[in-house]
């Protein structure tokens, strides 16, 4: 009879955890219904006021794209450089207080409870945790940067370090070693420890929230320890509306540019040219495939094909690495670490520098950056985190991350200024990167002068193209979660709208203009998500103190 | 003709579930089966339950109230997925497996134009599963 009434789906106890006791019910304040034969279940007005802030923001650069360009071309780096001792510090706190949570005892605390088991093997969390947030960059600044740094010739040198290159365009070769370590330590720097404390503080902010102690799986959870109850009212809706704004533009814009950039790619490589059309094709070809995949899933499709474009991003970089010299590249990423740890201090000190080139035109650029995409990409490593621990976790998502960057930085940025040094007239990488000064070609001249160019240079459009899918696919789900009032199981058609409208926005300001200066715009809420941050280092603090360990 | 029912259950709409579930008792009654509910859930904290164990603990709640309202005996199933909107088909598929059921009774919306883009939770498994499967329209 009813006393038979057994538990087995289960396997194990999930053990202790510290749950909030909360008035709010999660889904309490959505509303649910549906638009002709598709059903809809959204938090209100979370839902609305993001959907319709947005449609606003299209409105104003599309229909006054020369206010919007300027307005936002000056508020960009009006912030970065007045506010760039306050992004350095932000980020050297935030590693700080990764790395002190390694080694003190709430290192110990098991996301999901103390017996709770991690959801995802090691190979598909990392091929998340690279393929939602930072694939794409290191395609695109994989070569960039690193040159860029080794031959600038504006003056934005990091720490000013020599330059390798006299005015006549010779190279000094006792400037060359130097000017190297440099540039490979300066990258690594925008790469390794700090954007990835960043995310490390999100994620960990919401999967402590979320998994250990019962609150909905939301930016604004992670505020209840400082604004209590009140974080279920208009507080937290500005919380999650300006994480869904951030998100939704961070990515429409960058799959609008990157359309241009793989337009760039497909012209430099096989001769299509660079038209709109092009680009909207791309741009529709991209949604369809993060429909697909968004659809199928977490499993099905998001993990499934960040692991895909793992295993290609690994043969590349193995082809890079072997073509271009095992020895000279394995040298190179040893100096750029040496010289990683030796400057890192110097570079991450605001004060006192007279390289505000580099100091305000790329790290704090960067910091914000890094800044505004964390509520998206944050919030997705906490949906793939639960059943580490804390230093478990802070060791896969902060260190070893930065070695794979480093690693990366070394192979591609050091086989790039290796050809630049080889023949500094004729490199064709010099020629794009410097002279010419078309970033979006770096990888593809760098390809370009290895053995099995047209094999390389598509792999590297593949790659960049399925990276976009893979943040489309997964930013949309964590517009899903947060507009769904944290609930991840709201029906399917509502992930459908998501990505879909990213790719319309994408659509919308490829036409009409604007891009750039919505972009501009996205960066500039990195400033606001810098304190929302910082709260969230003292949540982590607070919450960590009563977890069980 | 049969011994076990498996009848799947969305928490958070139990109130629309009142045919099937009528069904599913009187259907277990007469030929003296057992009823098994099963939910899927999330590791997420959701409305029926903000951990893994609630989440069970509320299944298993509802199970003993089914069971003893209609006079059977029933147990629970509860099932994590990491995407239970996206995973449900397969979920409910192994579900099938693992509890040993002979029939499978679940509600079922009306079809309309939207099942032609993404099917039925229903439907897929009446395609797929190796039971007889009973659909019962809600309205």
């Amino acid at each position: 009879m009813a006393d038979e009434t057994t538990n087995q789906g289960i396997p194990e106890p999930e053990g202790a955890v510290d749950l909030i006791e909360t008035e709010f019910e999660i889904g309490q304040d959505n509303v649910e219904g549906s638009v002709g034969p598709f059903g809809f279940d959204v938090h209100n007005p979370v839902f609305a006021v993001s959907a319709a802030a947005i449609i606003v923001f299209v409105a104003y650069a599309l229909l006054a794209p020369e206010q919007a360009g300027s307005f936002f071309g000056w508020l960009r780096p009006a912030l970065t450089s007045s506010f760039d001792w306050f992004f350095l510090w932000a980020a050297n706190i935030f590693v700080i207080f990764c790395l002190l949570l390694v080694v003190t005892p709430w290192g110990s605390v098991r996301l999901g409870g103390q017996d709770a088991t991690p959801d995802y093997g090691y190979a598909g969390w990392f091929a998340m945790l690279f393929a939602a947030g930072m694939g794409i960059g290191l395609m695109f600044f994989g070569v960039l940067e690193p040159v860029y740094y080794f031959a600038t010739p504006w003056g934005d040198a990091p720490l000013g370090v020599v330059r390798p290159f006299a005015e006549d365009g010779t190279l000094i070769p006792e400037n060359i070693d130097a000017a190297r370590q440099m540039a490979l330590a300066a990258t690594s720097f925008h790469w390794a420890l700090h954007p990835w404390a960043i995310y490390a503080v999100v994620a960990l902010a919401l999967a402590l929230f979320t998994y250990n102690k019962g609150l909905p799986l939301s930016i604004r959870s992670a505020f209840y320890p400082i604004f209590g109850e009140r974080v279920w009212g208009w507080v937290g809706h500005v919380i999650d509306i300006l994480a869904v704004f951030a998100t939704l533009f961070g990515l429409a814009t960058s799959l609008g540019l990157g359309a241009q950039q793989a337009n760039a790619g497909l012209d430099f490589v096989y001769g299509i040219p660079v038209s709109t059309t092009v680009q909207v094709i791309l741009i529709i070809g991209i949604t369809c495939l993060a429909l697909f995949s968004v659809v199928r899933g977490l499993d099905g499709g998001v993990k499934l094909l960040s692991e895909i474009n793992m295993i290609i991003a690994i043969i590349l970089l193995a082809f890079v690495l072997i073509a271009a010299g095992p020895a000279t590249i394995l040298t190179e990423f040893g100096e750029g670490l040496v010289g990683y740890l030796r400057e890192v201090i110097p570079l991450s000190n605001p004060h006192g520098r007279e390289d505000t080139g580099f100091l305000q035109g790329w790290t704090a650029f960067y910091w914000a950056w890094w800044i505004s995409w964390s509520p998206f990409v944050g919030m997705f490593i906490a949906r793939v985190s639960r059943g580490r621990t804390v230093r478990e976790f802070i060791i896969c998502v902060l260190l070893i991350p930065s070695l794979v960057c480093l690693f990366w930085m070394a192979v591609f940025g050091g086989a790039a200024i290796e050809q630049v040094i080889a023949d500094p007239a004729g490199s064709a990488v010099k020629a794009q990167v410097i002279d010419a000064y078309k970033p979006e070609l770096s990888l593809f001249a760098m390809l370009g002068s290895l053995p099995f160019a047209s094999i390389t240079s598509t792999v590297g459009i593949i790659l960049v193209i399925v990276f976009f899918v893979t943040s489309s696919d997964s930013g949309s789900l964590v517009i899903d979660t947060i507009t769904a009032g944290g609930k991840v199981d709201a029906p399917m058609p509502q992930r459908v709208f998501w990505c879909t409208f990213e790719g319309l926005v994408a659509i919308a300001l490829l036409i009409g203009g604007g891009l750039s200066s919505l972009q501009a715009m996205v960066i500039s809420t990195g400033l606001p998500f810098t304190v929302i941050l910082l709260l969230m280092c003292v949540a982590i603090f607070k919450g960590l103190k009563t977890e069980p360990r | 003709m049969f011994n076990r029912i498996m009848v799947p259950v969305d928490l958070a709409h139990v109130d629309k579930l009142t045919r099937s579930l009528t069904v599913a008792g009187d259907m277990a009654s007469h030929y003296g089966a057992s009823l098994c509910f099963v939910a899927v859930g999330s590791s997420a904290p959701g409305p029926t339950g903000r951990t893994p164990a609630e989440f069970g603990d509320t299944l298993a709640a509802f199970a003993d109230a089914q069971g003893r309202q209609r006079g059977v005996s029933a147990t629970s199933l509860p099932i994590l997925a990491h995407d239970p909107a996206a995973d449900l088909n397969h979920a409910l598929l192994k579900a099938v497996k693992d509890t040993g059921a002979d029939l499978v009774i679940m509600a079922s919306h009306v079809p309309g134009i939207a099942d032609y883009l993404l099917s039925s939770h229903g439907g897929h498994l009446a395609a797929h599963a190796g039971v007889s499967v009973m659909l019962i329209r809600e309205g």
